[in-house]
């Protein structure tokens, strides 16, 4: 079967005077790994708490399987949730904490145990389902609360920042192990998080929020090389920008000339002429520094003082003034020790293609 | 591997563990003058005779034990227990859905609700009792009201019942429970309940198989604060109950004080602490032998 595991129409939901969600519409295909991404207080928790079923909307509807979710309560959805704090029951064990929803749905014992011990194996907690959850370390208690969303075999498992509490290393292992375990399983997972390295890692497609709204839509490459607008741009990784007015167009490329630096050479957005108000964005990672004036090959070099650098490991850092009000990132990765560095307060030049940037109008 | 309970077990913290041996002494010092000596006076007593004009007859004897093995003593008895049993079970029932609304409010009305469960102690509990004869009286508040709305055609005699005595130990007793129900639930995480309920759980399924397992050290510390102090009440079967509703501390204050018995007053308060050691006694078994089973 194919078709949507979740459909989001229209809806709207209040706290008291604040618009948490604000008109709110999409569609979680079945099967895939959806990602709702924003800052704190963008609505994507409210959001997960309506396909919970724990709050109303406002107005709109939600269905999940295609069937309506207005007025089902929480405990006869076909959805589980992963609760942010885990929320495991402290005075049960492990065993008792996954069997639970089974139970609650009166499922044969011998079955209950059979499906239980397949879920802690496939969270790779065999042998530990006597012990209790403060017996536990944070990633395992993770562990346990996947798994019993999980054994349940609902519909769609929601996530609530599964991956939030846990440390940087551990974090990036469950990145790709949550990803697998959903990949095994065929589960429909709606993942909400605030963290972009972490949708973008595990997701088949991004839903990108703020202030209740949905700004973007799509993939991870999607999101990350093709912000729709400059808060996506900027919330998605670290971007730099430049805002000035096109000078001049052709068919596929305009320049744009910014106050206090030469014209820049960038892609033409749809619909822009002369004169209109544009802003590039660049990704770090996409800029080249160099003590050459010379283009050399790239469509814009522009020079800049070196106003910071920071020695990351793997790579190199580097803050760039381009006017008084405009500073920029660059990362050059560690190539090897005979690699060039430059020096703090340095003059040199950045250069990058025009096919690199992403313009938005406004 | 970080572990997500703080610890809050002493024996982590031996620096903070080994300062306060000498905090126990003014506390232990004041209840071995005031309580255990007068206590093992008590018991002494108890195993003492009679005098004849009253008072206390220094020689050893039973018959303060053998009188209380009298079919009149064993129906005070048993009312008493089914009174306090009754007492607690009303309690609970009224008490738990209160202390879970006040733990589920906004704080700053938790405050205020929990201020509303400490304003009657203001007033003095004699007091307070007289109040609810004027409310139960043949001609009282409740009769008039009820009689007025024309739910009923003549008084219902309810004061000097087991029924009255009842009303007021639940009322006199209910913040004893609601207290350390709330500090339970107050204590409780709600995400627990929400993934229990997300889990497939009905109301009543939450509320059996997650509120009351997480909240059951507030339950049975509400339970002994209301069950024990109403088993030994006298003031309230003593205005409310009248002479027909005897209880066990009217008993012992009868014999005390009435009859100048203070031995056999001395026994039935023994006989009484027994009953109540073995109630939590046989409690504490049933309760190991459950959790041994989990």
């Amino acid at each position: 079967m194919t078709g949507n595991s979740v459909e989001v129409r229209d809806v709207v939901k209040c706290h008291g005077t604040t618009l948490a969600v604000d008109h709110l519409s999409l569609e979680v295909r079945r099967g895939e790994f959806f990602s709702i991404l924003g800052p704190s207080g963008s609505g994507k928790t409210t959001t997960l708490r309506l396909l919970a079923g724990f709050e109303r909307p406002d107005r709109g509807e939600i269905l999940i399987e295609g069937r309506s979710m207005r007025d089902v309560p929480p405990n006869l959805r076909p959805v589980n949730l992963v609760f942010q704090t885990y929320a495991l029951f402290p005075h049960l064990t492990v065993f008792g904490n996954i069997a639970f929803g089974l139970e609650m749905r009166r499922i044969a014992r011998a079955e209950i145990e059979a499906r239980v011990h397949a879920a802690l194996d496939m969270v790779k907690l065999g042998g530990k389902h006597d012990r209790l959850p403060s017996q536990l370390s944070g990633g395992e208690q993770q562990r346990v609360a996947l798994a019993r969303a999980l054994v349940n075999r609902p519909a769609v498992v929601l996530l609530d920042e599964p991956l939030g509490a846990l440390d940087q290393q551990l974090r990036q292992e469950m990145q790709v192990e949550l990803k697998t375990i959903q990949e095994r399983v065929g589960i429909t997972f709606v993942c909400v998080t605030h963290h972009q390295e972490e949708a973008l890692t595990m997701s088949d497609r991004v839903a990108v929020m703020d202030h209740g709204r949905l700004l973007q839509i799509g993939s991870p490459q999607d999101i990350y090389e093709s912000p729709a607008s400059a808060f996506v741009a900027n919330f998605i990784g670290v971007s730099n920008r430049l805002t000035g007015r096109v000078a001049a167009v052709t068919a596929a490329r305009c320049t744009v000339s910014v106050p206090d630096l030469p014209a820049i050479l960038a892609q033409r957005p749809v619909g822009v002429t002369e004169g209109g108000r544009v802003t590039v964005v660049l990704r770090p990672e996409r800029l080249h520094l160099s003590r050459d004036v010379h283009q050399n090959g790239f469509d814009n070099a522009v020079p800049v003082r070196i106003d910071k650098t920071v020695y990351n490991g793997n790579e190199m850092q580097y803050l760039l003034r381009l006017s008084d009000s405009v500073l920029w990132k660059v990362r050059v990765p560690n190539s090897g020790a005979n690699q060039k560095r430059f020096l703090t307060g340095e003059a040199v030049f950045v250069r990058w293609n025009a096919d690199e940037g992403v313009v938005l109008t406004e | 591997m970080t572990r997500t309970v703080p610890s809050t077990d002493p024996a982590n913290h031996p620096a903070v563990a080994r300062l306060p041996g000498w905090l126990l002494m003014p506390g232990l010092a004041w209840l071995g003058i005031f309580f255990f000596i007068p206590l093992l006076l008590v018991l002494v007593i108890s195993f003492a005779a009679r005098g004849t004009y009253g008072g206390v007859e220094w020689t050893f004897s039973l018959t303060s034990y053998a009188n209380l093995i009298d079919p009149l003593y064993l129906t005070i008895f048993v009312r008493s227990l089914t009174l306090a049993v009754a007492t607690t079970a009303l309690c609970l029932l009224l008490g738990f859905p209160m202390a879970y609304y006040m733990a589920r409010t906004p704080l700053r009305w938790q405050a205020i609700w929990l201020l509303m469960i400490m304003i009657p102690f203001w007033t003095n509990f004699l007091v307070r009792t007289y109040a609810w004869m004027f409310i139960l009286r043949t001609e009282g508040l409740m009769n008039t009201l009820l009689m007025d709305v024309g739910l009923i055609a003549s008084p219902i005699e309810i004061l000097y019942s087991d029924v009255a005595v009842l009303i007021g130990l639940v009322y006199g007793y209910l913040p004893f429970m609601v207290l350390p129900l709330y500090a339970a639930l107050a204590r409780l995480d709600f995400s627990v309940v929400e993934a229990a309920w997300d889990l497939y759980a009905s109301g009543w399924g939450v509320f059996w198989r997650v509120v009351l397992p997480l909240t059951k050290p507030g339950v049975i510390a509400g339970c002994i604060l209301v069950c024990i102090p109403s088993l030994g009440a006298f003031i309230t079967p003593d205005l409310l109950g009248g002479a027909k509703t005897m209880m066990v501390g009217n008993l012992i204050q009868h014999e005390y004080l009435v009859v100048r018995d203070w031995p056999f007053g001395s026994a039935i308060s023994f006989v009484l602490m027994g009953v109540v050691l073995l109630g939590m006694m046989g409690y504490l078994k049933v309760e190991g032998v459950w959790r041994e089973r989990i």
